[in-house]
């Protein structure tokens, strides 16, 4: 399957994609049992390499990994090689002569966990990095909306929001398409990145063209502090243009989802009622994101020891 | 006496138009003959059977980064570096540190160069006081110290009064103001270029118009107050569309493009390798055809390589905040041989713009072959093949985008004021 790194959706084929998927499909029903625990990554070291703060995606990868029995690791250091003076790169070779058997990476800027995976031997898995890409979280959606609507192919995806910072946004435009679904993207012309059509789908400003006759709508997060005031001229009028409420959402198919990779401004993107209540699927996707990523981590880290115990015999 | 008879080789001399098969005579510093069969008469002989003989080359636009910044290059290995790549002439921009802003730097440049460097070196002073923008320097001072052009170069001045004045004053003392023309609100975060590969990304872009409407400005500027601009750098087709309106009417306005702008396109920047970032950014194919063209048809005068030089460290960070730039001496003749490969370019045309035409920007005594002038020669061996290895090239710094690249053409012999300073076979042969 997959090769040896998880750097991003765009590089993976609909048959990587879909085996990835199988096996988080078996790792839920582990999720509902009492004892959540099997042995199969016992004895491996998986670092969590978080160089940008993160809450929810670290400690998803960390319940991950010690389901599957694995010594998880948390480092996190600051962001920048140059207030830390170490280049990402010797982070890396120090990294790798620790003999780690898988690194989860995360990064603000793009890039990264690529450059890191050229040096490491281990494999790497991208938890997001910049505007590049997420591609745990695309694939934990594609799970959702799968289970959800009991099939991609021929469906409908709407985007809203900062496309243009957005690595989820990416992840899940390859992701999809790559599935058979059509997808949209809307949001402000301030946040729809340069020759978005070149990533093979359609963009709209309006949010009724963009809702109309989907099956899955997904908004995602604004960053207040940065953009306020540069990208859109208030927050007010990002919610009233392209915030998602119950009456936007009625342009929408009548059986949509609603999807936020949060965390969720609330009034902001996603209007109070719609984050907590159906058609809305958030802690459905946050659920899936650790059974997803166990079947990521025992696809990479545990497919070496299949060829090891292979050897041996 | 020194003599070097380099014989039996491909004279091409933009200066005259020539051409042709000759032999050529170096004596005590000049060229003496350039001539069909002279006679050795004791002379050291450079075989040059299937070779070009050009006038050596002169780069507007390096960065030697001594003083201050010697761990990235210094003149020393700047020099070595340029005559390996067949560069007899180069200017030097002002971004060192302390900045070169003031007389008594541009006197420590052109010592050091005296003492250590095989290639002349012409330092390019800062146009305003520490590169801020804000106070222009003594123009009057640094051009008698030795400085041959004004530029704040990265440091982009963005107050359109103080560029009208540093072009203004700059007429005062008949040297132009060399502009590294982006607008800096436009190009923002930008470090790659905006379009689709920036989308791909997820790296901030930077926009093609930010050079453009730059040079708008900077041209506008030019034809009120009558001054010298050049153009460093030009990466895009709208500056060069620009360009080439303003030279129709009159404005003096000259150019230069990089060899990495003529070569390579922002798809470069796929594997996110710090050394395909540069300033302004690769650009897409468009942009890259309309700078081939316009070196062609003469919109763009001149070849210069921004040879800048960063150490293995620097480089091996996020792509955000890596420093932007590569080496450009020992690579740039056989990447710019593709232009005359697919017929772009004539052989004459080629070294006209990488000697004649900037030998002229600058106003140094280069460019030509003519009997009696300084004999600053290149010898090319245009179909060598070879693998470029920055490791072994001789700059101090390995921050090159072709590590590891097949290179067709390359410089057999340098020869700087009559002495041979770079042979293939054997180096670097002086200072």
């Amino acid at each position: 399957m997959i090769a040896t790194d998880l750097i991003g959706i765009e590089s993976l084929e609909r048959g990587d994609i879909e085996l990835i998927l199988e096996t988080a499909e078996r790792m839920q029903e582990l999720g509902e049992r009492q004892v959540k625990k099997v042995p199969t990554l016992r004895g491996r070291t998986i670092v969590n390499l978080f160089f940008e703060p993160s809450t929810r995606t670290r400690t998803s990868f960390e319940i991950a990994g010690k389901r599957l029995s694995a010594d998880v690791i948390n480092f996190s250091t600051s962001s920048s090689s140059l207030s830390k003076r170490e280049s990402i790169l010797d982070t890396a070779r120090t990294l790798d002569a620790m003999q780690p058997d898988a690194v989860v990476v995360r990064h603000d800027v793009a890039g990264v966990p690529k450059r890191i995976a050229d040096v490491l031997a281990a494999p790497v898995i991208n938890a997001g990095d910049g505007a590049h890409e997420h591609p745990t979280q695309a694939l934990l959606d594609l799970l959702t909306v799968k289970q959800e609507k009991g099939r991609i192919d021929g469906l409908t995806v709407t985007i809203v929001g900062d496309i243009v910072h957005s690595r989820v946004a990416r992840s899940n435009i390859y992701g999809f398409l790559k599935m058979g679904a059509e997808v949209r993207v809307a949001g402000p012309p301030t946040m729809l990145p340069p020759a978005v059509e070149t990533l093979g789908v359609k963009a709209f400003t309006s949010m009724r063209e963009a809702l109309e006759g989907a099956d899955v709508v997904m908004a995602l997060r604004i960053q207040l502090e940065r953009e306020a005031g540069a990208l859109f001229p208030s927050i007010r009028e990002y919610a009233e243009t392209f915030g998602l409420s119950r009456a936007s959402l009625r342009f929408a198919k009548d059986d949509a989802i609603v999807m936020h990779p949060g965390p969720v401004n609330r009034g902001v993107e996603l209007s109070h009622d719609l984050a907590d209540h159906r058609p809305s699927v958030i802690l459905d996707q946050v659920r899936n994101g650790v059974a997803l990523r166990m079947a990521v981590l025992y696809l990479l880290a545990g497919r070496e020891r299949a060829a090891e115990e292979e050897e041996a015999r | 006496m020194s003599r070097i008879l380099i014989r039996g080789g491909r004279v091409l001399d933009p200066g005259c138009g020539r051409d042709e098969r000759c032999d050529v005579l170096l004596e005590d510093g000049v060229i003496v003959a350039v001539d069909a069969a002279i006679e050795t008469r004791g002379a050291e002989v450079i075989d040059a059977e299937g070779c070009w003989v050009a006038p050596g080359f002169v780069d507007l636009h390096t960065h030697l980064r001594e003083p201050g910044q010697e761990y990235k290059e210094d003149i020393a290995s700047g020099g070595r570096a340029a005559v390996a790549g067949g560069f007899t002439s180069v200017a030097c921009m002002a971004n060192t540190q302390p900045v070169n802003d003031d007389p008594a730097v541009t006197d420590f440049i052109l010592d050091r160069a005296r003492r250590d460097s095989p290639a002349r070196v012409y330092p390019v002073a800062a146009a305003t006081k520490g590169l801020k923008g804000e106070v222009m320097t003594e123009m009057s001072a640094l051009v008698d110290a030795g400085a041959v052009a004004f530029s704040d170069d990265g440091k982009t001045i963005m107050d359109s009064g103080v560029m009208r004045r540093v072009l203004e004053y700059s007429t005062l003392v008949q040297r132009p103001v060399m502009t590294h023309a982006e607008d800096r609100t436009l190009v923002a975060e930008g470090v790659v270029n905006e379009g689709p590969v920036s989308t791909r990304l997820g790296l901030p872009g930077n926009p093609a118009m930010a050079e453009t409407v730059h040079v708008t400005r900077d041209i506008m500027l030019a034809e009120h107050t009558g001054a010298h601009l050049h153009v460093a750098h030009v990466s895009t087709a709208g500056a060069v569309q620009q360009i080439r309106e303003a030279r129709a009417r009159g404005v003096h306005v000259t150019a230069e493009v990089t060899p990495h702008h003529l070569a390579l396109t922002d798809e470069a920047t796929a594997g996110y390798d710090t050394n395909t970032k540069m300033a302004p950014p690769l650009r897409g194919s468009e942009d890259v055809a309309a700078c081939r063209a316009a070196l062609a048809d003469g919109t763009i005068d001149a070849i210069a390589t921004d040879h800048a030089p960063h150490a293995l460290h620097e480089k091996e960070v996020e792509f955000t905040v890596a420093p932007p730039g590569i080496l450009g001496f020992e690579t740039a003749l056989p990447v710019v041989l593709d232009l005359v490969r697919k017929d772009e370019l004539t052989p004459l045309e080629l070294v006209s713009r990488l000697s004649t035409q900037p030998a002229r920007i600058l106003k140094v005594p280069a460019g030509t072959l003519a009997v009696g002038a300084p004999a600053d020669v290149v010898v090319i061996e245009p179909d060598h093949e070879w693998v470029y290895d920055p490791a072994k090239g001789h700059s101090k710094s390995r921050n090159s985008p072709w590590d590891g690249a097949r290179m067709t053409g390359r410089v057999l012999a340098t020869v700087v004021a009559g002495k041979l300073v770079f042979h293939a076979d054997r180096g670097v042969l002086a200072p």
